[in-house]
């Protein structure tokens, strides 16, 4: 008997590790810029090419950042969280059309719902890199310093947006 | 009709490098594409995480390659690019991720698995030794066993 004890709870040990590393997420990758000044850019915006949209003018303001594009499945998941988050008025949500094409990016809006005041046109992709985006849709949460204090990987969920997002949103505004 | 063959076998070794997609030179500087190829191998592309950014076709990787190229006309050095990444995409750009608190199960843990594991088994090795007994031989097994193995030299 003892002489399996020992194998066993090695083999548990593993077990366990293994079972740890199958529930991390390999997309989620923590973020160095969170903690740090949102990058700075000024883009041409999307509904008034003649526009620029930079972060500079949401000094004071918390704001969420979205990185999209209308080749994105992930955001055409999320996009029903965005609008019913714009709805309710908890904090406005700024989009960051991500290499994308105009006419296609203007259809995909004027067809489901427009959740932003503005949205920014990052053609190149440069801002996204800023941002260290790699995939979208992609979210910041920036605090009235416009400090970055909060990355999602990924589309937000109804779940998420309640309890992390919401949250942190209430307790940066009573900052 | 063979030479119709000969034509047609001759056109498909012509269309070859047209479908094949041959990766397009990186710059037309040899001295910073090289350069490139250097630094690219040692960054991951965050979209397909096996790749490496010179591997990787995903567009973000295109994008960083870009970037990266640009940074290497403006004449920043290897140490300045590798910040500029690491500053947007974190030590999992890298390939050799450098030691810090965070990393130090990372590089620790093979050595200490192999201490962890020869340990064990010069214990055991140890172990069996000590239990290891010299059986004596009698005459007569002696005898039954040349019988035996003469027997198993007989056979087919």
């Amino acid at each position: 008997m003892n002489r399996f004890l020992l194998p066993l709870s090695i083999f548990i040990v593993v077990l366990v590790f293994l079972g740890i590393g199958l529930k991390l997420n390999p997309r989620e990758i923590p973020s160095p810029l969170v903690g740090k000044a949102a990058p700075d850019f000024s883009q041409p915006q999307l509904l008034e090419p003649t526009k620029v949209f930079s972060p500079a003018d949401m000094k004071g303001k918390v704001w969420l950042l979205n990185f999209w594009a209308s080749w994105c499945s992930g955001c055409k998941t999320e996009h029903p969280v965005l609008m019913d988050l714009a709805k309710s008025g908890e904090v406005p949500i700024y989009g960051m059309d991500y290499k994308d094409q105009r006419d296609e990016a203007m259809t995909w809006l004027s067809r489901w719902g427009n959740p932003y005041p503005v949205v920014g046109v990052d053609d190149a992709g440069r801002v996204g890199i800023n941002y260290g985006v790699y995939g979208v849709p992609e979210t910041y949460v920036i605090d009235k310093q416009g400090v970055i204090q909060y990355k999602q990987i990924g589309p937000l969920d109804p779940e998420t947006v309640e309890k992390k997002i919401i949250p942190l949103v209430k307790q940066l505004e009573a900052q | 009709m063979n030479i119709k063959w000969i034509a047609l076998i001759g056109l498909l070794f012509l269309s070859g490098p047209v479908w094949a997609g041959e990766a397009r030179p990186l710059t037309d500087d040899p001295a910073s594409e090289a350069r490139l190829k250097h630094l690219a191998v040692e960054l991951r592309c965050l979209v397909c995480q096996n790749q490496t950014l010179a591997d990787s076709n995903a567009p973000l990787a295109e994008d960083l390659r870009r970037e990266v190229r640009e940074m290497i006309a403006k004449n920043m050095s290897d140490q300045e690019i590798i910040e500029f990444l690491t500053a947007r995409y974190g030590d999992f750009v890298l390939y050799r991720p450098p030691l810090k608190a965070s990393t130090t199960l990372l590089w620790v843990g093979p050595f200490l698995l192999v201490i962890v594991g020869a340990t064990a088994l010069i214990i055991t090795l140890r172990r069996r030794a000590g239990k290891v007994v010299d059986v004596p031989v009698t005459e007569d097994e002696h005898r039954r066993v040349e019988q035996l193995l003469a027997e198993g030299g007989k056979r087919p």
